[in-house]
């Protein structure tokens, strides 16, 4: 029946767009690398491998909520603020373990994250409006929480250095850790009932509560998941930059949003894949590099943050309109036969 | 005990109307009863107390035997009572299987994953039980309406549905499609299932009910058997009175070509369509679901470009860029799906009418709301629209009354040429025939009229001349007199009636 092209059509489309963020990947990286070949070098690598871990697996906490229809203005907010405390409690007690002060930091964004998932599962607060909301008055308890302090080279132990500097079997801390979570969020969303529920509530809310999925659990869910990636992330940043400040990770939101756009998640909600965000993930980080390495100035990444969620959002707008075109164009009445 | 459902002396009221009045119900196991009535008659209420979105304010409701008055929808749909309405509520970028079993998939008991290998081959199974030929990964929104309507029963069914309700079901339909529809409720009424059937066309009604419930005003009027079943006394128990005619076509002067279409065409959807409407001429423009009708409609109103061809207006050659433009030249067109009739749901009937003619009222850019409401008042009148006044929100009116306001504004536009694409689509009989009167009151003022219609006898009743497209190309042409129904399906089925 027709239906096995349509099908096939839609898979071959999201393999395609996928495809397609990769073969831009790679012209990018040449066109850079031309320009600049320190591109190339396993430094410079490295350095932007460990950014976009970071972003990669936060991102897929903003993937979640975006697939519910809402969004998560809030993780740059919560990535200071889970950052900025830890920092505190690890210069203030140099003894503690760095996997229970990773552990702190996971806790505390998780409890960003369910305020943030109570005021819009229970109390029904657009997700938008409350979590712009958040991210402003999580912001603001960075700088009560560090009493103007903030958290310096010095601070850091050995020990919390090398949370972001280690390795796993050869591989990065950051990057080993974002893969696990890649993997595990993969097989939560794609192979679990919850999972499949975020799915089938973002792109239909009514018919969702109709076979019983309760809206306020999933919403709390989303939200503290991404929370407490934003939280765990938090801890890892500090640890990768040294440092711990009011303004650390301002207007971060912006680079996962713009990260999950062009991995092809979609704004509406009900579509998204990890391997997209992750492939959107790296595009981001490849760009923002390529901006530093080319010598254009801090102010100029705002705006090109900006020109990349817009081309992603028109190219996606574009190519689904062709889509539903060539799907009705191809659609038969139903053949009785 | 072979009462499926039962409903004794149901009342309803919503601020201040009083929508049931004591209405007795009843489904027996195995039987398809159709339930009928005009728009706003309480059908509509009827479904949606039976189905726990409303609680009755009094009177009793049984199913299966025992006591049930469902406090929201899920629970009736717990109980075996599923419901298939015009819009479906699916999951467009998931799978059928998806869809089917959301929120209840196989799991693995130790690692919680779904089982996809069993949840593919139960909506295979399912998908073959009805007969049907679907691709259980298909994602929803490739499929077609009807498609979609059947991945709904598919649900009912994996739910178990002792009951199942069907809302204007074949509304979107082709023929092929609608007979399709009913081998799979008959299939499902011999395995006992009870459906209530809600449909306005009546040849449908007669085709597959067992029986039939007529609501007016919200009293039930009677029910008739099978046997029992006559056109006239249906439609007396519906209206009241004696409908003479649903046709009220009258002679009327043709005038010369008011609109020339010359090799019209757009890949994909229609090649080289050529006619003429002429002034006073209602042309009736047939075929099936899918012909093309509609896309040259679209074209002619500006929605979308021709890819060749001209379209002459007056005789002059015009060039519709866009909507606004068609507008501005006086061709009206009246969409056959309610999403696109352009009414502003928030805002109510009175303004709803007048928006696209608001500067007739308004001087230096205030707006006369005495004016205003006269003309609405004028329209609401005409087409007896149900409301509770000028003042209702058009969001919360019946989807045949919203139609009603959409014909409404386009009548007040007071254009030439009207595009009135399935006009009378899920109308009630009693407004069918006035919105015919209509149309032929209006062809006596010198409009001309392009209807379009997969209702033979309207095409055939209401048309000066007909005109039949077929996949994309027009077929035939037939002048009033000669007009069978014959000629004209043929002529829509194109080789495959041969």
């Amino acid at each position: 029946m027709n239906n096995e092209r349509y099908r096939g059509t839609l898979k071959n489309l999201i393999r395609r767009r996928e495809f397609g963020i990769f073969i831009i990947i790679i012209v990018v990286m040449v066109l850079v690398g031309l320009r600049n070949p320190t591109f190339f070098t396993s430094d410079n690598w490295k350095d932007m491998l460990m950014y976009v871990s970071i972003l990669a697996f936060i991102s897929i906490g903003q993937m979640m909520t975006i697939v519910t229809g809402g969004i998560d203005l809030s993780v740059g907010s919560v990535v200071a603020l889970s950052g900025m405390s830890v920092g505190i409690i690890m210069r203030d007690n140099p003894a503690l373990p760095p996997l229970v002060l990773i552990l702190l930091g996971t806790i505390f964004g998780l409890g960003c994250g369910i305020i943030n998932g109570l005021l819009i599962g229970k109390g029904k607060v657009h997700p938008l409006i409350t979590t712009l909301a958040t991210m402003s008055i999580y912001r603001g308890l960075v700088v009560v929480v560090s009493r103007s302090r903030w958290v310096v080279y010095g601070d850091i132990t050995k020990g919390f250095r090398l949370i972001a500097r280690g390795n796993i079997l050869g591989i990065n801390n950051l990057m080993f850790v974002a893969i696990i979570i890649a993997g595990a969020s993969y097989y939560f969303l794609n192979h679990t009932r919850k999972g499949r529920e975020i799915f089938a509530y973002g792109d239909h809310q009514d018919a969702a509560k109709f076979v019983g999925i309760n809206s306020t659990r999933i919403n709390i869910l989303v939200y503290a998941l991404s929370g407490m990636l934003a939280g765990f992330g938090g801890v890892l940043w500090v640890s990768r930059v040294h440092t711990a400040q009011a303004n650390t990770a301002l207007g971060y939101e912006m680079q996962t949003i713009a990260s999950c756009v062009i991995g092809g998640v979609s704004i509406f909600g009900g579509v998204g894949s990890v391997f997209g965000v992750l492939l959107g993930t790296l595009l981001f980080g490849i760009i923002l590099n390529a901006l530093e390495l080319i010598g254009i100035v801090d102010f100029w990444k705002l705006s090109v943050q900006g020109f990349v969620i817009l081309v992603a959002v028109i190219f996606d707008a574009v190519l689904s309109h062709r889509v539903a075109e060539q799907m009705r164009k191809q659609r038969r009445v139903f053949d009785a036969e | 005990m072979d009462k499926l459902l039962s409903l004794k002396k149901i009342v309803k009221h919503f601020t201040g109307t009083l929508a049931l009045s004591e209405v007795d119900f009843d489904l027996r196991r195995g039987e398809i009863h159709a339930l009928v009535g005009e728009n706003g008659a309480g059908k509509s209420t009827l479904i949606k107390i039976i189905t726990g979105i409303y609680q009755p304010d009094s009177g009793q409701m049984l199913v299966e035997g025992e006591n049930a008055i469902f406090p929201d929808a899920r629970a009736s749909y717990d109980h075996g009572i599923a419901a298939i309405y015009q819009e479906a509520s699916l999951f467009e970028d998931l799978s059928i299987a998806e869809n089917i079993y959301m929120g209840h998939q196989e799991i693995r008991p130790l690692t919680r994953n779904i089982k996809w290998k069993a949840l593919y081959n139960k909506a295979q199974d399912l998908i073959k039980s009805l007969e049907v030929n679907l691709n259980p990964r298909a994602l929803v929104k490739s499929l077609s309406i009807a498609e979609k309507q059947l991945v709904e029963i598919i649900k009912a069914l994996s739910a178990n549905a002792k009951i199942l309700i069907m809302d204007e079901p074949t509304a979107s339909l082709t023929k092929e499609e609608i007979d399709y529809l009913f081998r799979i409720a008959r299939k499902l009424r011999a395995e006992g299932t009870g459906i209530i059937f809600i449909s306005h066309r009546l040849e449908e009604v007669f085709d597959i009910a067992d029986r039939v419930t007529v609501i007016r005003d919200g009293k039930k009027v009677g029910t008739l058997s099978k046997e029992q079943l006559e056109v006239d006394e249906l439609v007396r128990m519906m209206v009241g009175k004696n409908l003479k005619t649903l046709y009220p076509k009258e002679d009327v002067k043709i005038g010369e070509p008011l609109l020339r279409v010359e090799n019209l065409s757009r890949a994909g959807e229609f090649n080289n369509v050529s006619f003429e409407l002429k002034r006073g001429e209602i042309l009736g423009m047939a075929g099936l679901v899918g012909a093309g009708r509609t896309e040259v409609a679209r074209t002619i109103f500006g929605v979308a470009a021709p890819e060749s061809g001209k379209v002459y207006l007056e005789g002059k050659e015009i060039a519709i860029e866009n909507s606004g433009r068609a507008m501005e030249l006086g061709i009206a067109y009246l969409s056959e799906s309610r999403g696109e009739y352009g009414l502003v749901l928030q805002m109510d009937i009175t303004q709803n009418i007048t928006i696209p003619i608001l500067r007739r009222f308004a001087r230096f850019g205030w707006i006369n709301r005495v004016e205003e409401r006269d003309t609405a008042k004028r329209f609401f009148d005409l087409l007896d629209i149900r409301a509770t006044g000028l003042e209702q929100k058009v969001e919360s009116l019946s989807g045949g009354n919203q139609q009603k306001v959409s014909i409404a504004k386009w009548l007040a536009m007071n254009a030439k040429i009207l595009i009135l694409d399935e006009p009378t689509k899920g109308i009630d009989i009693a407004t069918k025939a006035a919105v015919h009167k209509l149309m032929s009151d209006l062809a006596g003022e010198g409009k001309a009229i392009l209807m379009i219609s997969s209702e033979i006898p309207e095409i055939i009743g209401m048309s000066d001349r007909i005109i039949v497209m077929n996949e994309g190309r027009l077929v035939s042409e037939i002048k009033r007199g000669e007009a069978t129904q014959e000629k004209v399906l043929t002529a829509a089925l194109g080789e495959k009636g041969k």
